[in-house]
């Protein structure tokens, strides 16, 4: 359990940051100023790499390379550098459903929004994204659930979380069973967050009907 | 005597398409000038065009004396002095009645909710609405939501109202409880240009009206006179159509 600990912290720690770094990728590929459209083709080319390459090797190159650039202590350490690994991986995924949800916002709600006086960015905040992000809220809970599980890659790198100690056991005992133990600990987390995306999911239907 | 509204040879075109051809249409201070004419012969584009949604490619349109059309021109201060409502209400629906009629005076006018609920729970009294104001759209009929956006637009104190066949979504028997709130708003000396295909509406209240076809205005007169005999046969078949 002591492991199991390990995933959440990480968890608890790169959710907020992907839902965040997230967020900002997306506003910045659907702005409209000519002037920031540097920002643009930043954010594209970010998400196009982030989301082309696995996982596993992105949380090898940063988990490995980074603190192999010879960071003193506490900067070299797995557990910082894993998450940013996953927290740039996940963002550009989140940014990618978070920018579909602002493009599902009909235009003539900033129409309406610009038409009344408001900013472009006060467009933005108080009329187009508060429908983004509930449109998009069931997908974005499958990528919670998806990233509490992607958290056992960082095993590869260090990190002594729950799938890298079920190894040690399974060592230990000679048989699988800890590995069907992670297992359990992980449906625990997971069937129930299931359920409850899609119980939103389910709602937010209703609700257009 | 000077116009309050002034279009001078407003031309608008998107690609190859010319949308507005060169139009000409004046509005003095409190008259009510509808634009008719066929679906697609640039009314909406115009009154978008009024309100800056869109960027005209030539001419002026011009605003007690202003060109707002001007190039560099910040939108924002002339869009809270012309007001618009759309044929399809656009309403935002997360946010309650009153929610979405606070919002650009909060924004724009940086007043509080508490500065400005005596005011607004007035304008939703005036236009019979004081029981939906803590409704959501979804929960109002589509009169109720249309003249929620009409007081919406109200709210910022605009000094021009431009409406966009704001009945021609509406089932027939919720038309007249619309057209009632702009006989009001008339009533009250605001200035309206407004696109609609309401005819007998722009007879008994229009001041002016002007036919549209093709991005031109074809013809304009009183409604005695657009109605009339001595109306151009173009005008005379569209309105045959009625």
């Amino acid at each position: 359990m002591e492991a199991f600990k390990v995933n959440v912290m990480i968890f608890a720690w790169s959710a907020p940051a992907i839902a965040v770094l997230g967020l900002l990728v997306a506003l910045a590929r659907s702005v409209h100023s000519p002037a920031l459209f540097p920002l643009k083709v930043f954010s594209a080319i970010f998400t196009d790499v982030f989301r082309g390459v696995p996982v596993i090797l992105t949380v090898y190159l940063i988990g490995f390379g980074i603190p192999g650039l010879g960071l003193p202590r506490p900067w070299n350490s797995p557990y910082i550098w894993g998450s940013v690994a996953l927290v740039l991986t996940y963002s550009a995924y989140v940014a990618e459903i978070f920018r579909s949800g602002i493009e599902s916002v009909h235009k003539s709600q900033r129409a309406a929004a610009l038409s009344l006086g408001l900013t472009e960015q006060q467009a933005m905040r108080d009329v187009v994204l508060p429908q983004a992000v509930r449109n998009v809220m069931p997908s974005q809970m499958n990528m919670l659930i998806a990233l509490q599980k992607d958290v056992s890659l960082l095993s590869f790198i260090g990190p002594v979380e729950i799938f890298r100690q079920a190894g040690v056991f399974k060592s230990l005992l000679a048989n699988f069973t800890p590995y069907v133990g992670a297992a359990l600990i992980f449906l625990a987390i997971t069937v129930p967050a299931t359920r409850y995306a899609d119980y939103l999911m389910a709602r937010q239907n209703r609700e257009r009907q | 005597m000077m116009y309050k509204l002034q279009l001078n040879n407003v031309v608008k075109t998107f690609g190859e398409n010319i949308i507005c051809d060169r139009i000409n249409i004046s509005a003095r201070s409190g008259e009510l000038v509808c634009l008719i004419g066929a679906s697609g012969a640039g009314k909406s584009t115009l009154l978008r065009c009024i309100n800056l949604l869109e960027t005209i490619d030539d001419g002026e349109i011009i605003l007690d004396g202003q060109d707002i059309a001007e190039p560099g021109l910040d939108p924002q201060p002339i869009r809270a002095k012309v007001g618009i409502v759309f044929q399809s209400f656009n309403l935002f629906p997360h946010m309650d009645a009153i929610s979405n009629v606070m919002l650009a005076p909060r924004r724009v006018h940086k007043k509080t909710r508490a500065q400005l609920l005596e005011e607004i729970t007035g304008l939703f009294e005036r236009f019979g609405l004081k029981d939906q104001m803590y409704k959501y759209p979804d929960q109002l009929s589509g009169g109720q939501q249309q003249r929620v956006a009409i007081v919406r637009a109200l709210a910022m104190k605009p000094e021009v109202m431009l409406l966009d066949e704001i009945t021609s979504a509406l089932d027939p028997q919720l038309v007249g409880e619309v057209l009632e709130v702009l006989f009001t708003l008339k009533d009250e000396g605001m200035t309206i240009l407004m696109a609609t295909h309401e005819m007998n509406f722009a007879k008994k209240a229009a001041d002016k009206i002007c036919f549209l076809k093709n991005g031109q205005v074809l013809e304009e007169g009183t409604p005695d006179w657009i109605f009339g005999p001595d109306a151009k046969q173009e005008t005379k078949s569209f309105l045959s159509s009625f």
